[in-house]
Parts: C-alpha cells; structure tokens; sequence
C-alpha cells in the first residue's frame, strides 16, 4: 500500500485540507435518490436506519423482561404476555439485528472500499435485499402487534405446529423473507470478494474483516436456504396440518430440530465472525502493529465457518437424540475452541509490546476480548455432555449467548461504528461521551449478564415469568446492569445523530490507520477511489510504514543540513 | 453503461469480470437452492427409512405414466435452453426468441400435467389434510409420503413458475436483440436456473413415482 | 482453444459455445436413462432397486451439470461450488443419520 506521508494530522481546524469537494452524501439530493440508490455505502446507511430501529424495539422487550423479572411475583404482566415478548425480544433481535447487523451496514459499506472497488458486484440486488429486509420486518411487526407469538424464537415443533394460539404463520414467513436479504448480501460478498479486488491484493493481503466477511458469507448461503425450507415447513403444516413434524401421525419433531439447528447454529457464527473481523482491524490499528499470526487469524475464519456445521446437536442433548450422537457432538463442539482461540491468542500477542492508543473504539475492541472470553470457556463448559444437561434451559445458557452476542457482537458492532463513523459521515463525535458510553456499556453488560451465570447455575429455568424468593437479588443486580446497559446504548445514539450536523470534520484517515477504505477521502466519492489503488504491500503494514516515515524524515534532515 | 461498451456496468472493467462475476453469482445461487431442497431430501429419506411399507404403498398411488412423460417433457425443455443460449451467445435474437418460447410451452406442458395429477389426487380423497383416505398398512404414515410429495412437486413447481416468469421477461430483450456474445449473462444465468429445475425433478421422478413398484401391491 | 467468438471479442475466460449435436447426443442419452430407470424399477432386485434408481439419477444428473450446464468448460470456482454443495448437503445427511442410526447403541432406554 502506499502511504501519503504528508497527510494531516487529525483535524484540528474547521475544514481538513484532504475534506473533499464531492462525496457520496452530497452527489446526489432528495428521499428518491436515498430510496433508489445503487450506492453500496447509501444502502449501508439505509440498513443502519432499519437495523436501529429493529433494535430498540428488541430492546424495547428486554426491558419489559427485566421489569417483570424484578420481583418474583408475576406482576407486571401475564405469564402468556411474558411469552409473546420474550419470543419478540428473540425474533426481533436474532433475525432483524444480529444476523444483518454487522454484514449489511459495516460489510456493505466496507467491504468494496477496503478492496478498493467501485461498488458491489450486484448493486441492484444490494437494494433489493434491503427492501426485502424492511418487508420481512414489516410482517414480523404485523404479528407483534396482532398479539405476538409465543413460541420462542426457535419455533419448536409440534408446538408451533398444533397447539400455540399466536401468529406463528407470520412470524415464521417474516424469517423466511429475512432470509433472501442475508442471501443476497452474502451471495454479493463472495462475488466481490472474489471477482473484484484491486490489483495486487492477494488473498493473504486483504484485510481480516474481508476474511471473517467471507466466511460468514458462506454460511449464510449454505445455512440459510435449510431455515427456509423448515419453516416454510411449518408454515404449510399449520395451514394444512399435513403431519410433516406431527408426532400421531409417525412425524417427527427431533427432525425439526436437526433441520432448525443446522442453520441456526451455524447462525451464531453469522453473527460474530463480522463481530471478530471488526476487532482484528480495531486492534491493529490501535495497537500500531500488524496482527500477530495474520495468517492463522484468517484461516481461523473459515474453520469456524466449517467446523460451525458440525456442531448442532449440542443444542439437542435432551431432546431425544441417541446418545451416541450427542457425546460425538459434545466432542465437535469443543473443537469450535480451537481456531476462536487461535483469534483470542494472536489478538493477545499483537497487544503485547504494541503502541496502544486508547481512542474511543478501542474501548469497546479490549471490552470485546474480556467478555468475549467469558462467553466462549462457558461454550466450552456448555459442550461438555454432563453439565450441559445439568443447566440446560437454565439462565446459564441465557447469560452464555448473552456473552457472546451482546457483549461479542454488540460491542465489535459498536466499536466498529466508532471506529469507521469518522468514513461513514465525515465528522468526528465527542470522545470525552464516547468513551463514557463504552464503559457504560462494559459494566452495565456485565451487571445484567454476570448474576445469570450464577442464578442459572443455582438452578434458575429460563423463559419463566416468575421464580422463588430467593433469586431475587441476582435478579434485581441483573435489571440494574440493564438499565446501565440502555443507557451505555442511548448515549451513543444521541452523540452520533448529534455530529452528522455539528461533528468536527474528519481527516481521511483520522485514526492514522492502515487500509484501501483510509486512502480516500472521508466521506468517500460515490465512485469510492478517484484513482483506483494497487497494493504492493502486506496487509497492516506499520512497521513498514514506521520505516518508511523514518526514512523521510532523515531525508530531510539532510536536506536542511 | 456506456456508449463504447453496450451491456456493461460501470463498476466492472471488462466484459469478462462481469461474465464470470454474474456466473460466480448464479452459481453460488443454486448452492442455496441445492440446501433448500436438500432439506425436503432429508425429510424424506428419514421417513423412508422409518416407513418403507407405507411409503412404497403410497408411491404406487402415483402415475407413473404421467410422471415419466413429464420426465421427457422437463429433459426437453433442457435440451431447448441449452440451445437458447447457443443462441443467445451468437447472437441469433430469432432463433433465441423461438426457443425460449418452446421451453415456455414445455414448461407450461409440464405444469398442466401436474396439475391434472394434483387434482386426481385430490379426488382420491390423498391431499395429506384432515381429510385424507387411504386403505392401506397405516394410512398415517402414508400421510406423510403424500405431505412429502405435494411439498416437494410443490416447490418444485413454484420454481418452474417462477422460471416461465423470467422467460417472458427475457422475451422482449430477445426480440430487441439486447443479447450477443459479450452480453448474454441474463439467458445464461436463467439457463442454470432452469438446468437445476430440472435436476430437482431428475432424482423427484424416481424417488417419489418409482420407489414401490418392484413389491407390486397396486 | 479458442472459438472464433473469443476472438472476436478479445475474451480470456471463454464464451464456449456448444456444438447442436453434442446437446442432442446428450438428450438422448438423457432419454435412454429415463427409459432405463423406469425398466429397472419394475423388476424386483431388492434393495438394488434403490441403488439402481439413484445411480441411474445421479448419472443423468451429472450429463445436465457437466454439458447442459457448461460445467466442463467453466472455471475451476464453478467446479468447487458444485463440490461444495455436495459436500454440505452429505454433511447434513450424514449427521443427521449418526443420531438416528445409532438410537440405542450405548444401551440407554429410549435413546
């Protein structure tokens, strides 16, 4: 990669001098420019829009969870009320936020510009599978507010099937429609990824983000269309009552179960391999140092996506499955730990002797290694057969996922947006609130979520409206930490609307980082690179940048003497 | 697109990258489509598996006269796409549009006898809902043969709509002469799209009309 | 191996175009293999009825991906999608099977 040695120091005046005279937020004006646009990057932010609305209402139904399960008693609301938002909390936030979350907002903006092409392969199907997203919300949205549904997210049969009363229909056709647009965004991933990176960037030179995109994106295609089929499935069985999952006519629900978990636990990786290629470029970059192992990192990425497929019957150790298949899948699943631990360790090793700055992004990249490495030893705890079965459906489970999506994916997602907002708008939002707002975010995570372990492990079923007396403190502690954890949520919200309009101007590269998306101007050209870039380099190059500006700097010391 | 290069997007360089690009995708399409249908493949291999009576009894239930007919009608609309994009790569737009229209009619050939089936089956009282009927071993498993069946020619009929959708939307580009040698990627990509319709019904024909005519017990 | 179209059009990758007579050889084979696979089945072989079925299938399937779907002249990618979707579909089958097939094999009741 080139290096422009003279570029500015973080903005300090009103204008940076590389502030571009046209960029994608200003080439074109007017909601039908917004609404028809092929831009890779407007369709980012036309995602961001939905996907942040889809999770304050998630988020809306977590809180409501947390004020009933303040007290013992179910006193707020009814236990099939209760029902109806857990499962709202579980679709809205699975289907509708964590599994588009990070692909179709950062990926979509990122991925042309960090292998510096011009748009997504597919720029009309980019459109399309937002448009598609925004119908599929609209029918879960139609089911929530008819009355909800009560199944769970996972739709176990032959419950959903013959005896729930809700809008299962609905529901289940409001993921299945989700499904294209994750279809579509994976389906233009791969193609760009393959057909269209800028010349000399090699496989082994593109950034790790790329890479944990890949393979994410090969999930999705190889996952997906499975969920799809099953709950079409469902569907047709509760139109027609066709038997397919019905157990009276020699139907069978574990079946259901081995279609459902194929998909959805590959899903989890869907939701935090972005989340782990958002951290190898925030660590990276804060830590001024290539990372550790770059290659094995990288790898990493695509033997989760594999190994991931192996793994589902976990989430089937006491659902009727022979027990030899569940100890072989115990076995699997343990393997899961190796190449995530690969990412841990190198991760690890490029801090250590690093230059670390602790810019507001980084907060959130070292909040995401500390919890991260909670959620995943108690994945390796929860693979293993005796205890599984022990906490099984308790709220160790609960605050395990918890780990991992809310405090792996949420937090890369918002580090992430931290990091790249300063590309995405072109200003800067205050650091002194930032910074806050990630350790609220970090303490308030683990107040909610921490307590969990331990009321789970003393026995706490989950999806309950009410318990015994005596898990009341754990559970106030854990309705504290949410509140903390809204309003580490809020905060950000507010700064980021507020610095679209009265943000300090950011330089191209703010952060002094490495990458194609920091060579062109922030915000970018619609066309992303007025000169399209070669790479001639390896990938988080500091060191040889390091030299590089040494060099320069000797030169022209010589020069003035 | 621009004046000097017809066809092509302005975010790719050559007509190639955009080929091979527009391939890749359709490709990696049908990979999800292989999984779509491999689900209903599982479905019925473990109730096969459990249920081989039932299921051989309920296969017999089927025609297989119509079945076969509509194997050769299927393979043969094959054999016109194929040609159309033969066509379609020289340029022959005349040619194109007279194949597209035979695969069209095909197609519908197809569709009809499905559905004159669909409505036997209906008669006989073996559509897998409440009202289901069958002499047989255990009728409650041949439920689920006839759920298996109407679920997979179902959607693998769906396909075939969805298919003679695109086709009248390739239509008019033909008759314009949009497609040539550097541009023909929408009949190629509809040409894999109908080649997988027709693998789908490749292994539906013998698994679901074949499977219990060896036992003889219609 | 160049067709006249490729150079024409100066294309690298190839715009194969496929002889008539090679897409109707394969429709008749095609057609044979049907003829064939509804024969078979009404002979009793045992559980050879089923391999025969799927063995006849797959064969058909394989002359529509490799000349109707121009697979033998794609690039190595196309190849490896195909492989990679045979390989998950096994996978799901496959693991699917190690639960059912080995219901009861340690002795627990039931499982």
């Amino acid at each position: 990669m080139s290096f422009d040695l003279n570029a500015p120091a973080p903005s300090a005046g009103d204008r940076p001098a590389d502030w571009p005279h046209n960029h994608y937020l200003k080439d074109k004006q007017g909601l039908r420019s917004w609404l028809l646009t092929k831009d890779h990057k407007r369709i980012a932010l036309l995602y961001l829009v939905s996907i942040t609305i889809f999770f304050a209402l998630g988020g809306l139904m977590a809180l409501l969870i947390r004020i009933e399960l303040l007290t013992p008693a179910g006193d707020l609301m009814e236990a099939d009320t209760y029902n109806r938002v857990f499962t709202a909390h579980g679709v809205l936030m699975v289907f509708f936020f964590l599994i588009p979350g990070i692909p179709a907002v950062l990926g979509n903006f990122l991925v042309p510009l960090m292998i510096g092409a011009k748009d997504l392969a597919f720029p009309k199907l980019n459109l399309a599978s937002w448009y598609i997203f925004n119908i599929a919300g609209l029918f879960g949205l139609w089911a929530l507010l008819s009355g909800g549904v009560d199944t769970g997210w996972t739709f176990y049969t032959p419950f959903s099937t013959t005896f729930s009363n809700s809008y299962v229909v609905a529901t289940v056709l409001a993921a299945f429609i989700a499904g294209f647009s994750s279809i579509l965004t994976a389906l233009n991933f791969v193609v760009t990824i393959h057909r269209m990176r800028a010349p000399g960037l090699t496989w082994f030179r593109l950034p790790l983000f790329i890479w944990s995109h890949y393979a994410t994106s090969l999930i999705i295609l190889l996952g997906t269309p499975v969920i799809a089929i099953t709950v079409a499935l469902v569907a047709i069985e509760r139109i027609f009552q066709m038997g397919i999952f019905d157990p009276s006519l020699g139907g069978d629900p574990v079946l259901f179960q081995h279609l459902f978990w194929f998909y959805s636990h590959p899903a989890v990786y869907i939701m935090v391999l972005p989340a782990m290629g958002i951290i190898s470029e925030l660590i990276a970059a804060f830590a001024r140092k290539r990372i550790f192992g770059y290659r094995f990192v990288a790898v990493a990425s695509v033997s989760i996506a594999v190994l991931g497929f192996l793994v589902w019957g976990h989430h089937m150790f006491v659902s009727g499955q022979s027990v030899y298949a569940a100890t072989i899948f115990s076995v699997l699943s343990m393997l899961v730990a190796i190449p995530s631990a690969v990412k841990v360790f190198n991760w690890t090793a490029t801090l250590y002797d690093g230059a670390i700055v602790y810019e507001p992004p980084m907060y959130y990249a070292l909040g995401f290694l500390g919890i991260f490495l909670i959620g995943g030893l108690t994945g390796v705890m929860l693979a293993t057969l005796g205890i599984n079965v022990h906490v099984h459906d308790t709220y160790f489970i609960v605050a395990h996922f918890h780990y991992v999506m809310v405090g792996g994916t949420i937090m890369a997602y918002l580090g992430g947006l931290h990091y790249w907002w300063p590309k995405i708008t072109g200003r800067l939002y205050p650091a002194f609130w930032s910074r806050l707002a990630a350790i609220a975010v970090f303490v308030g995570f683990n107040l909610t979520f921490f307590p969990q372990f331990i009321v789970g492990y003393l026995g706490m079923p989950r999806r309950y409206w009410a318990y015994p007396d005596e898990f009341q403190v754990l559970n106030v502690l854990s309705s504290a930490g949410a509140t903390v954890l809204g309003i580490g949520y809020v905060i950000p919200l507010i700064y980021f609307v507020w610095s679209m309009r009265y943000g300090q101007r950011a330089s191209a590269n703010p952060w002094d980082a490495i990458g194609l998306e920091w060579e062109t101007s922030s915000p970018p050209p619609t066309e992303n690179f007025l000169v399209m870039p070669t790479v001639s380099a390896e990938p988080y190059d500091f060191a040889g940048r390091e030299r590089a500006r040494a060099l320069e700097a000797a030169a022209k010391e010589a020069e003035v003497v | 697109m621009s004046e000097a290069h017809p066809g092509l997007e302005h975010h790719f360089d050559s007509y190639d990258q955009q080929r091979e690009s527009a391939k890749l995708g359709m490709w990696l399409f049908l990979i999800t489509e292989v999984m779509f249908f491999g689900g209903m493949f599982l479905l019925y291999l473990i109730y096969r598996w459990r249920f081989p009576v039932a299921f051989a009894e309920g296969s017999n239930h089927l025609d297989v006269t119509l079945g076969a007919i509509n194997t050769v009608i299927l393979i043969g609309s094959s054999l016109t796409v194929a040609l159309a994009v033969r066509a379609a790569q020289l340029g022959k737009s005349k040619a194109l549009v007279v194949l597209l229209i035979l695969t069209l009619l095909l197609g519908g050939m197809f569709l009809g006898i499905k559905s004159v089936e669909y409505s036997h089956k209906f008669h006989q009282h073996l559509f897998p809902n409440d009202s289901f009927q069958f002499e047989g071993t255990s009728p409650n498993n041949t439920r689920l043969f006839f759920a298996i069946y109407f679920c997979m020619t179902g959607f693998h009929a769906l396909h075939m709509l969805i298919g003679a959708g695109i086709i009248l939307w390739l239509i008019p580009h033909a008759w314009r002469g949009r497609f040539n040698a550097n541009n023909y990627n929408y009949v190629e990509g509809f040409g894999l799209y109908w080649h997988f319709v027709d693998l789908v019904w490749i292994f539906l024909f013998p698994l679901l009309y074949l499977l219990g005519r060896n036992l003889g017990t219609h | 191996m160049s067709s006249p179209i490729e150079q024409q059009t100066g294309s690298h990758t190839g715009v194969h175009v496929e002889s008539p007579a090679l897409l109707l050889t394969v429709f008749g084979g095609l057609m044979v293999l049907t003829f064939l696979t509804v024969w078979v089945s009404g002979l009793d072989l045992g559980r050879m009825n089923d391999v025969t079925a799927l063995g006849i299938a797959t064969l058909k399937a394989g002359l529509v991906i490799w000349y109707f779907m121009h697979v033998r002249h794609s690039t190595i990618l196309t190849k490896l999608a195909i492989l990679t979707a045979t390989f998950f579909v096994v996978l799901l089958f496959g693991i699917t099977l190690a639960d059912y097939l080995t219901r009861g094999w340690l002795g627990v009741l039931g499982r």
